[in-house]
Protein backbone atom coordinates (compact mmCIF):
# COMPACT_ATOMS: atom_id res chain seq x y z
CA UNK A 1 0.00 0.00 0.00
CA UNK A 2 1.23 3.46 -1.08
CA UNK A 3 -0.35 6.96 -0.51
CA UNK A 4 1.23 9.81 -2.28
CA UNK A 5 0.05 13.45 -1.92
CA UNK A 6 0.76 16.09 -4.99
CA UNK A 7 -0.42 19.83 -4.64
CA UNK A 8 -1.38 21.95 -7.21
CA UNK A 9 -2.07 25.28 -7.62
CA UNK A 10 -6.00 25.08 -6.84
CA UNK A 11 -6.05 21.79 -5.64
CA UNK A 12 -4.19 18.55 -4.02
CA UNK A 13 -3.55 14.86 -5.65
CA UNK A 14 -3.95 12.27 -3.48
CA UNK A 15 -3.22 8.49 -4.86
CA UNK A 16 -3.37 5.92 -3.30
CA UNK A 17 -2.33 1.57 -4.29
CA UNK A 18 -3.73 -1.37 -3.68
CA UNK A 19 -6.78 -2.23 -1.02
CA UNK A 20 -9.05 0.48 1.45
CA UNK A 21 -10.19 -1.78 3.59
CA UNK A 22 -10.84 -1.71 8.12
CA UNK A 23 -6.62 -2.50 7.51
CA UNK A 24 -5.23 0.56 5.65
CA UNK A 25 -8.86 3.34 5.65
CA UNK A 26 -7.00 4.70 8.51
CA UNK A 27 -3.77 5.40 6.55
CA UNK A 28 -6.14 6.92 3.83
CA UNK A 29 -7.89 9.26 6.27
CA UNK A 30 -4.97 10.80 7.91
CA UNK A 31 -3.98 11.54 4.26
CA UNK A 32 -6.65 13.56 3.23
CA UNK A 33 -6.84 15.09 6.95
CA UNK A 34 -3.15 16.65 6.74
CA UNK A 35 -4.04 17.98 3.52
CA UNK A 36 -7.10 19.85 4.78
CA UNK A 37 -5.14 20.93 7.43
CA UNK A 38 -3.14 22.97 5.56
CA UNK A 39 -5.69 24.82 4.24
CA UNK A 40 -6.88 22.84 1.36
CA UNK A 41 -10.38 21.44 0.92
CA UNK A 42 -10.29 20.89 -3.08
CA UNK A 43 -9.04 17.17 -3.21
CA UNK A 44 -8.65 14.92 -6.31
CA UNK A 45 -8.33 11.17 -4.98
CA UNK A 46 -6.95 8.67 -7.99
CA UNK A 47 -8.42 5.82 -7.74
CA UNK A 48 -6.49 4.11 -10.57
CA UNK A 49 -4.25 1.83 -8.83
CA UNK A 50 -6.73 1.11 -6.07
CA UNK A 51 -7.76 -3.17 -6.58
CA UNK A 52 -10.49 -3.45 -3.98
CA UNK A 53 -12.60 -1.01 -1.04
CA UNK A 54 -14.74 -1.57 1.52
CA UNK A 55 -17.19 0.31 3.39
CA UNK A 56 -14.38 1.22 5.43
CA UNK A 57 -13.53 3.05 2.25
CA UNK A 58 -16.71 4.80 1.79
CA UNK A 59 -16.76 6.35 5.02
CA UNK A 60 -13.08 7.16 4.81
CA UNK A 61 -14.59 9.33 1.42
CA UNK A 62 -17.73 10.77 2.87
CA UNK A 63 -16.28 12.05 6.10
CA UNK A 64 -13.39 13.60 4.02
CA UNK A 65 -16.28 15.12 1.98
CA UNK A 66 -18.31 16.81 4.30
CA UNK A 67 -15.01 18.31 5.88
CA UNK A 68 -14.08 19.83 2.48
CA UNK A 69 -17.70 20.92 1.89
CA UNK A 70 -18.40 22.22 5.17
CA UNK A 71 -18.63 25.66 5.29
CA UNK A 72 -18.27 25.51 0.94
CA UNK A 73 -14.75 25.34 0.82
CA UNK A 74 -14.31 23.07 -1.38
CA UNK A 75 -14.65 19.09 -2.32
CA UNK A 76 -13.30 15.54 -3.02
CA UNK A 77 -13.80 14.46 -6.48
CA UNK A 78 -13.11 10.73 -7.63
CA UNK A 79 -10.88 9.72 -10.44
CA UNK A 80 -10.31 6.42 -12.54
CA UNK A 81 -12.42 4.69 -10.12
CA UNK A 82 -12.53 0.61 -11.18
CA UNK A 83 -16.03 -0.38 -12.74
CA UNK A 84 -16.16 -2.66 -10.03
CA UNK A 85 -15.40 -0.20 -7.52
CA UNK A 86 -17.57 1.81 -9.29
CA UNK A 87 -20.88 -0.28 -9.24
CA UNK A 88 -20.58 -0.78 -5.77
CA UNK A 89 -20.57 2.96 -4.74
CA UNK A 90 -23.66 3.28 -6.85
CA UNK A 91 -25.47 -0.20 -5.19
CA UNK A 92 -25.53 1.99 -1.87
CA UNK A 93 -25.75 5.38 -3.52
CA UNK A 94 -22.65 6.71 -2.14
CA UNK A 95 -21.58 7.43 -5.60
CA UNK A 96 -24.09 10.56 -5.77
CA UNK A 97 -22.01 12.09 -3.26
CA UNK A 98 -18.63 12.80 -5.62
CA UNK A 99 -18.35 14.05 -8.77
CA UNK A 100 -16.82 11.29 -10.95
CA UNK A 101 -13.85 11.84 -13.61
CA UNK A 102 -12.31 9.32 -16.50
CA UNK A 103 -9.02 10.58 -15.41
CA UNK A 104 -6.92 12.78 -13.84
CA UNK A 105 -6.69 16.45 -16.01
CA UNK A 106 -9.95 16.47 -15.80
CA UNK A 107 -10.57 16.26 -12.59
CA UNK A 108 -7.63 18.57 -11.47
CA UNK A 109 -9.46 21.00 -14.15
CA UNK A 110 -12.24 20.82 -12.82
CA UNK A 111 -11.75 23.50 -10.05
CA UNK B 1 -12.82 -27.42 -0.53
CA UNK B 2 -11.07 -25.64 2.17
CA UNK B 3 -11.51 -24.38 5.18
CA UNK B 4 -8.14 -21.94 6.71
CA UNK B 5 -8.20 -20.41 10.31
CA UNK B 6 -7.55 -16.35 10.27
CA UNK B 7 -6.03 -14.32 13.52
CA UNK B 8 -9.44 -11.64 13.90
CA UNK B 9 -7.24 -8.97 12.97
CA UNK B 10 -7.70 -6.03 10.42
CA UNK B 11 -4.16 -7.16 8.87
CA UNK B 12 -5.40 -10.59 8.20
CA UNK B 13 -8.38 -9.27 5.98
CA UNK B 14 -5.63 -9.15 2.80
CA UNK B 15 -4.84 -13.06 3.28
CA UNK B 16 -8.45 -14.11 3.35
CA UNK B 17 -9.50 -11.90 0.43
CA UNK B 18 -6.97 -14.04 -1.34
CA UNK B 19 -8.20 -16.88 -0.06
CA UNK B 20 -11.85 -16.15 -1.08
CA UNK B 21 -10.76 -15.40 -4.45
CA UNK B 22 -8.60 -18.42 -5.23
CA UNK B 23 -11.39 -20.32 -4.14
CA UNK B 24 -14.07 -18.30 -5.84
CA UNK B 25 -12.18 -18.62 -8.84
CA UNK B 26 -12.05 -21.94 -8.80
CA UNK B 27 -15.71 -22.69 -8.39
CA UNK B 28 -16.22 -21.47 -11.64
CA UNK B 29 -17.36 -17.27 -10.88
CA UNK B 30 -15.44 -15.18 -13.08
CA UNK B 31 -14.56 -11.82 -11.95
CA UNK B 32 -17.11 -9.29 -11.27
CA UNK B 33 -18.61 -12.13 -9.27
CA UNK B 34 -15.49 -12.84 -7.55
CA UNK B 35 -15.07 -9.48 -6.57
CA UNK B 36 -18.67 -9.48 -5.17
CA UNK B 37 -17.99 -12.27 -2.97
CA UNK B 38 -14.29 -11.37 -1.55
CA UNK B 39 -16.49 -7.97 -0.75
CA UNK B 40 -18.99 -9.75 0.93
CA UNK B 41 -16.36 -11.72 3.14
CA UNK B 42 -14.74 -8.99 3.96
CA UNK B 43 -17.20 -7.11 5.37
CA UNK B 44 -18.27 -10.06 7.55
CA UNK B 45 -15.09 -10.70 8.77
CA UNK B 46 -14.76 -6.78 9.66
CA UNK B 47 -17.85 -7.02 11.45
CA UNK B 48 -16.45 -9.93 13.57
CA UNK B 49 -13.37 -8.06 15.07
CA UNK B 50 -15.11 -4.76 16.04
CA UNK B 51 -18.34 -6.06 17.03
CA UNK B 52 -18.30 -9.59 18.01
CA UNK B 53 -15.12 -9.58 19.51
CA UNK B 54 -14.90 -5.48 19.93
CA UNK B 55 -10.60 -5.56 19.14
CA UNK B 56 -8.36 -6.94 17.35
CA UNK B 57 -6.75 -10.54 18.26
CA UNK B 58 -9.34 -11.92 20.73
CA UNK B 59 -9.98 -14.78 18.78
CA UNK B 60 -10.05 -16.42 15.41
CA UNK B 61 -12.09 -16.70 12.46
CA UNK B 62 -12.70 -20.00 10.56
CA UNK B 63 -13.66 -19.75 6.36
CA UNK B 64 -14.66 -22.84 4.83
CA UNK B 65 -15.55 -22.58 1.25
CA UNK B 66 -17.84 -24.94 -0.27
CA UNK B 67 -18.56 -25.75 -4.12
CA UNK B 68 -21.06 -27.37 -5.81
CA UNK B 69 -22.53 -27.21 -9.52
CA UNK B 70 -24.94 -24.37 -8.21
CA UNK B 71 -22.46 -21.99 -6.69
CA UNK B 72 -20.41 -21.47 -3.39
CA UNK B 73 -21.48 -21.17 0.43
CA UNK B 74 -19.15 -19.05 2.00
CA UNK B 75 -19.53 -20.36 6.09
CA UNK B 76 -17.29 -18.11 9.07
CA UNK B 77 -17.74 -19.19 12.04
CA UNK B 78 -16.23 -16.90 15.33
CA UNK B 79 -16.31 -16.95 18.83
CA UNK B 80 -17.15 -14.01 19.79
CA UNK B 81 -20.35 -12.18 20.95
CA UNK B 82 -23.39 -13.16 19.01
CA UNK B 83 -24.50 -10.98 16.43
CA UNK B 84 -27.84 -9.81 16.04
CA UNK B 85 -28.72 -8.47 12.38
CA UNK B 86 -32.33 -7.42 13.66
CA UNK B 87 -29.87 -4.88 15.87
CA UNK B 88 -28.17 -3.41 12.93
CA UNK B 89 -29.57 -0.41 11.57
CA UNK B 90 -30.75 -0.48 7.75
CA UNK B 91 -28.32 1.51 5.67
CA UNK B 92 -30.22 4.79 4.70
CA UNK B 93 -29.70 5.28 0.76
CA UNK B 94 -30.21 8.93 -0.91
CA UNK B 95 -30.21 11.33 1.92
CA UNK B 96 -28.36 14.38 1.92
CA UNK B 97 -24.75 14.25 2.63
CA UNK B 98 -24.30 15.77 6.30
CA UNK B 99 -27.13 13.25 7.42
CA UNK B 100 -24.72 10.19 6.80
CA UNK B 101 -24.15 8.17 9.06
CA UNK B 102 -21.84 5.25 9.38
CA UNK B 103 -23.83 2.24 10.17
CA UNK B 104 -25.09 -0.62 8.15
CA UNK B 105 -23.10 -0.87 5.18
CA UNK B 106 -21.42 -3.62 5.67
CA UNK B 107 -24.70 -6.00 6.43
CA UNK B 108 -26.26 -4.20 3.77
CA UNK B 109 -23.49 -5.15 1.07
CA UNK B 110 -23.86 -8.69 1.79
CA UNK B 111 -27.57 -9.21 1.37
CA UNK B 112 -26.94 -7.53 -1.45
CA UNK B 113 -24.02 -9.71 -3.16
CA UNK B 114 -24.71 -12.43 -1.87
CA UNK B 115 -27.62 -14.71 -2.59
CA UNK B 116 -28.51 -16.16 0.91
CA UNK B 117 -27.41 -14.79 4.00
CA UNK B 118 -27.92 -17.01 7.51
CA UNK B 119 -26.51 -16.02 11.14
CA UNK B 120 -26.80 -19.26 13.56
CA UNK B 121 -25.85 -18.98 17.10
CA UNK B 122 -24.68 -21.96 18.04
CA UNK B 123 -25.52 -23.22 21.76
CA UNK B 124 -21.12 -23.42 22.46
CA UNK B 125 -21.18 -19.62 21.92
CA UNK B 126 -20.10 -17.11 19.56
CA UNK B 127 -21.90 -17.02 15.64
CA UNK B 128 -21.88 -18.93 12.62
CA UNK B 129 -22.61 -16.79 9.32
CA UNK B 130 -23.24 -19.13 5.99
CA UNK B 131 -23.23 -16.44 2.76
CA UNK B 132 -23.95 -18.53 -0.56
CA UNK B 133 -23.71 -17.15 -4.34
CA UNK B 134 -25.71 -19.06 -6.75
CA UNK B 135 -23.98 -19.10 -10.66
CA UNK B 136 -25.87 -17.73 -13.18
CA UNK B 137 -27.57 -19.99 -15.19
Amino acid sequence: MSITTTDYKHCSLIKMDGRIDSNTGDSLLKAFQEVQERGTYKIVFDMADVDFMSSKGWWVLIQTQKASKRYNRGEVVLANVPQKILESLDMAGMSHYFQVFDDIVSAVGSF
Amino acid sequence: MPTKVFPGKYSSLAEISDFIAENTKLAGFDEKETYAVQLAVDEACSNIIEHSYGEELAGEIECDCQSSETGITIVLKDSGKPFSPEDVPELEVGIPLFEVRERGAGLFLMKKLMDEVQFDFPETGGTTLTMIKNKKR
